[in-house]
């Protein structure tokens, strides 16, 4: 996913003289293409991300679109108040590509792993939040990041991730993907959780139990409209994230469902408000906090057992 | 009865003793009166951060900066920045000296409906971007002057930070940013008066020998009186100070400087509710000339 989105950055500023990239300090080779074919609008400027996100705001102040990319907790705690300040206050269109959300970099321990980003950057205005579950996803989304009018953050993935989108389904930034109707349960992802949820809906339905998936590759601005009607007509509406708990997708679904008075149970699941105690991979942090494809139809199926029985 | 004061006591600067300061000319000592009436208008203000920067904001805004009133948003001009945006007063005086925008807009200071906040915002006519959280400026500078770079443009870019503000890591991550790309159209003015918040930067967090930090940070680095008009006319006159380097002005400068009772006084770092009798008493220690 990260080399789909430098990829196009390279591809998108190859036919638009605006776009330009800004790395902090990243891993040699990054975008050497890009660098050798377009020198001058390619920067790499060293373990500095409150600079990282000044300067970027300064070019994307004078009409260039700066695509601004390293480690998600560097980009994030880092310099928020930068991104508040310089990059949302002035709806400046910086772009920001975010390695490793989530738990991709476990083995790292607690200081990379992102956990958080999306609490701390949903609660910033003017900004816009991706988080594309696949490197296609990734792909036809990155065109639609030039022109939005304001700041963008991108949430990447491990890479090599499995593609779960679908080709025939387009995706645009503000709105909610209908990946499956279901009308028992409903499954609310972001990101890569998209492939736990349909891995868990088919098994589900060879149990009888319907699960629908709403697919968020956009944050915010939130599509309310898609989760109350999604979430009409179920009964269970099971967020997945990986994520805190505390501010994310989680939370953004609670708010939607609370103020409609949505009779729906809603499970959260998500990471834990906790920072890592174990190393270990992603796929085992996913696993233990149950954002697997056993994790979700779990939830559901306990959710619908708690329930009181219906007319049906 | 307070003077005009030749503000003669800076700590920090070389020179204070063996020559003091002559007394403000009458365009220093009105934009302080402007500065005097805005904050009591708005029943608030930095009154000595602004009152050390009159000068340098005077002499970039009436003989360095290129602008048009009529066109904030000239492709052509000369960026400024005020990175210590709570000395935003002084910016603001100029501002509407210069007409970017009706002079009364001053008298609705921190109103509900006003323009003019407490910190500078790029919804005010002649302000680049909104500034307050220190340490933000430099940063936007260089993106300023890379962009500039990029079009082949030969506008330039002014930062003016505070020594106080220079605490801020990343003022020094802009510094080497500017020096690597060798930005010498982008010009750091240092308001060095010596005080902070809470007291004098020696004891909350020592910034000497500041012109030394800017030449080891790849500036080329020139240090004058910053409330001389004709010493900074000369140095920005001068600019760039070298070829293929960004530059830095640091100015030493006297916080409150143009009335005794403030000057190096850190309880005029920020005021609010003045008695009228004050305003009164700093209009006064202010008045033309002539009249004094």
């Amino acid at each position: 996913m990260r080399r789909t989105a430098l990829r196009c950055v390279h591809e998108l500023a190859r036919a638009d003289e605006r776009i330009v990239f800004v790395g902090s300090d990243l891993g040699p080779g990054t975008l050497d293409a890009m660098r050798e074919e377009m020198p001058e609008r390619f920067f790499m400027e060293g373990v500095a991300e409150a600079n990282l996100i000044g300067l970027a705001t300064g070019l994307a102040l004078e009409g260039f679109v700066p695509y601004v990319n390293t480690i998600a907790t560097f980009l994030t705690r880092r310099c928020l108040d930068q991104l508040a300040v310089d990059a949302c206050l002035h709806r400046a269109r910086v772009r920001l590509i975010a390695n490793g959300g989530g738990m991709v970099y476990a083995p790292l321990g607690p200081t990379h792993q992102a956990i958080d980003d999306l609490a701390l950057l949903r609660a910033l205005p003017n900004l816009t939040i991706l988080a594309p579950c696949d490197a296609e996803e990734m792909a036809r989304l990155m065109p639609q990041t030039v022109e939005v009018p304001g700041p963008v953050y991108i949430r990447l993935a491990k890479g090599h991730d499995p593609i779960v989108s679908d080709p025939e389904t387009s995706v645009e930034i503000g709105r909610a993907v209908t990946v499956r109707a279901g009308s028992d349960a409903l499954a609310v992802t972001t990101g890569i959780t998209l492939g736990a949820a349909r891995a868990a809906a088919d098994g589900l339905a060879d149990e009888g139990v319907a699960l629908g998936i709403l697919h968020l590759p956009t944050i915010k601005p939130l599509d309310a409209d898609a989760i109350r009607q999604a979430a009409a007509g179920a009964r269970v509406v099971v967020t997945v994230e990986e994520h805190s708990i505390i501010g994310g997708l989680g939370s953004a679904v609670a708010e939607v469902l609370a103020e409609r008075g949505s009779p729906a149970r809603l499970v959260r699941l998500g990471l834990p408000d906790a920072f890592a105690e174990r190393y270990g991979n992603q796929r085992d942090h996913l696993r233990l906090h149950g954002l697997t494809a056993e994790g979700v139809a779990a939830a559901v199926r306990r959710s619908l057992d708690r329930l009181p029985p219906t007319h049906s | 009865m307070a003077s005009p004061s030749p503000s003669s006591a800076s700590a920090t600067s070389p020179d204070a003793e063996s020559s003091p300061r002559p007394p403000l000319d009458e365009r220093s000592r009105a934009l302080r009166r402007t500065i005097v009436r805005t904050l009591a208008a708005g029943d608030r203000g930095h009154l000595g951060s602004a009152f050390s920067l009159v000068e340098i904001l005077r002499v970039l805004y009436d003989d360095v900066l290129r602008f048009d009133p009529r066109r904030p948003g000239w492709a052509e001009r000369d960026r400024l920045v005020l990175s210590k945006g709570h000395g935003c007063l002084a910016l603001y005086a100029l501002l509407a000296d210069h007409g970017f925008f009706p002079a009364d807009e001053l008298d609705r200071f921190c109103d509900l409906d006003g323009l003019l906040g407490g910190h500078p915002e790029a919804c005010v006519p002649g302000v680049e971007v909104a500034t307050g959280s220190l340490g933000h400026g430099l940063s936007i500078g260089v993106g300023f002057a890379l962009a500039a770079r990029l079009r082949g443009a030969d506008w330039r870019t002014v930062v003016v930070l505070g020594d106080g503000e220079a605490n801020e890591g990343s003022v020094w991550e802009a510094a080497m940013a500017a020096a690597k790309h060798g930005l010498e159209r982008l010009t750091a003015v240092i308001d060095c008066n010596g005080l902070q918040s809470y007291g004098p930067t020696e004891v909350v967090q020592p910034m000497e020998p500041m012109a030394d930090k800017w030449r080891a940070f790849g500036f080329a680095t020139r240090e004058i009186d910053g409330h001389s008009v004709s010493a900074l006319s000369d140095a920005f006159g001068a600019l760039p100070f070298e070829p293929g380097r960004p530059s830095a002005l640091v100015c030493r400068t006297v916080k409150g400087c143009g009335v005794a009772e403030c000057e190096h006084n850190p309880a005029w770092h920020h005021r609010s509710r003045l008695a009228p009798e004050v305003v009164a008493r700093l209009l006064a220690a202010l008045a033309p000339m002539e009249a004094g």
